[in-house]
């Protein structure tokens, strides 16, 4: 009885403050979209500090990583949640194409390795996520069923999503596609790299775990 | 050469979710391209990818997979288009559509646009720049 009551004094409390704790954020998308890139950026921008270490190379996040207590202001509203960094979902992993980059066997197997466990373990979190941005690099073809598999599920959850058309610094970034490709979604243009169209992003956050 | 093994929905209808993916996966690889008459559920095509991803070894490099279903285009249809297909995708069920697997060692890419999949295949290692495209 008494934790009813406590629920409900702080979800009145958290409503009239506008503020919402404890949120779980995840990351989400397919092998270098840009996820930790903006990771990072979240980071700098509300705790003046980098998440992870990013590389041109698929498969550089290969572990769940957990940013806690991000809080972010903006125009008298406060959002704080746990940012969750995680490995890129594919549905093959050859350590031969580590090798393209110059990468020595032995290196590129244990990557492969495991790569392979950071898919598991990305699909495994799905469901402890309260909401979920994916990731997209706007200058590949959106319709890959990576992508319609992971926002299938996250709706088959009720987990809201938020879509990132990230790297629209590049001359091949074609947002309109991805807008095209899941029209029933928010779709925001960002760089992550260079900071570009954060301000949109940020808002976007606010409706997505607001919903 | 490249082998497509066509599955009729009634050959996994009646099989758990396990039961299901196990199946597709083992003609996988098989180094056979699996047509599935209809789709698995959202929660089996993540199930699959987990369990490809637990069972990528030095011979199986995973799988490429594509869906084409009519729900895919409801937001283009017009209203009676949109009735057409919900009522279509109440009597079929998952039937409706069909998916490709395939095993990456065979199928290089898949690009899908949404309603047009095209397949890379790749013949095999010693002839590594020669490339196959097969429309479906």
């Amino acid at each position: 009885m008494l934790s009813i009551v406590k629920k409900f004094i702080n979800k009145v409390f958290s409503n009239v403050f506008r503020v919402k704790k404890h949120v779980k954020l995840g990351l989400y998308g397919p092998p270098n979209g840009g996820k930790t890139t903006l990771a990072n950026r979240i980071c700098q921008d509300w705790l003046g500090e980098n998440m992870g270490s990013v590389s041109n190379i698929a498969h550089e996040t290969r572990e769940i990583q957990i940013k806690e207590q991000i809080n972010i202001k903006k125009d008298g509203k406060e959002l704080s949640f746990n940012l969750v960094d995680t490995p890129g979902i594919a549905t093959k992993i050859d350590y031969e194409d580590f090798l393209k980059h110059g990468m020595k066997e032995k290196d590129a197997k244990v990557r492969a390795k495991e790569a392979t466990k950071g898919v598991i373990d990305s699909i495994k979190w799905l469901d402890d996520m309260d909401a979920v941005i994916i990731v997209l690099d706007s200058t590949k073809n959106p319709y890959s069923q990576v992508n319609v598999t992971i926002i299938g599920n996250l709706e088959a959850r009720k987990i809201p999503v938020l879509i990132c058309a990230n790297k629209t610094d590049l001359k091949k970034s074609d947002v309109k596609k991805i807008k095209a490709a899941f029209p029933q979604y928010d779709v925001v243009p960002i760089s992550a790299k260079y900071a570009k169209g954060m301000e949109e992003f940020y808002e976007g956050l606010f409706v997505l775990v607001g919903k | 050469m490249v082998t497509l093994q066509f599955v009729p929905y009634t050959e996994i209808e009646s099989l758990s979710s396990i039961g299901r993916i196990r199946k597709l996966l083992n003609i996988a690889k098989e180094n056979k391209i699996v047509l599935l008459q209809g789709r698995l559920k959202k929660e089996e095509e993540a199930e699959l990818i987990k369990t490809t991803m637990e069972e990528v070894n030095k011979d199986f490099k995973g799988i490429e997979l594509a869906v084409i279903y009519p729900e895919q285009k409801k937001k283009k249809d017009s209203a009676f288009n949109a009735m057409r297909n919900t009522v279509v995708n109440y009597v079929l069920g998952d039937r409706a559509g069909f998916t490709i697997i395939g095993p990456a060692t065979i199928v290089k890419q898949i690009k899908q646009d949404p309603d047009k999949i095209e397949l890379l295949t790749e013949e095999a290692k010693r002839k590594k720049t020669k490339k196959q495209k097969h429309n479906i």
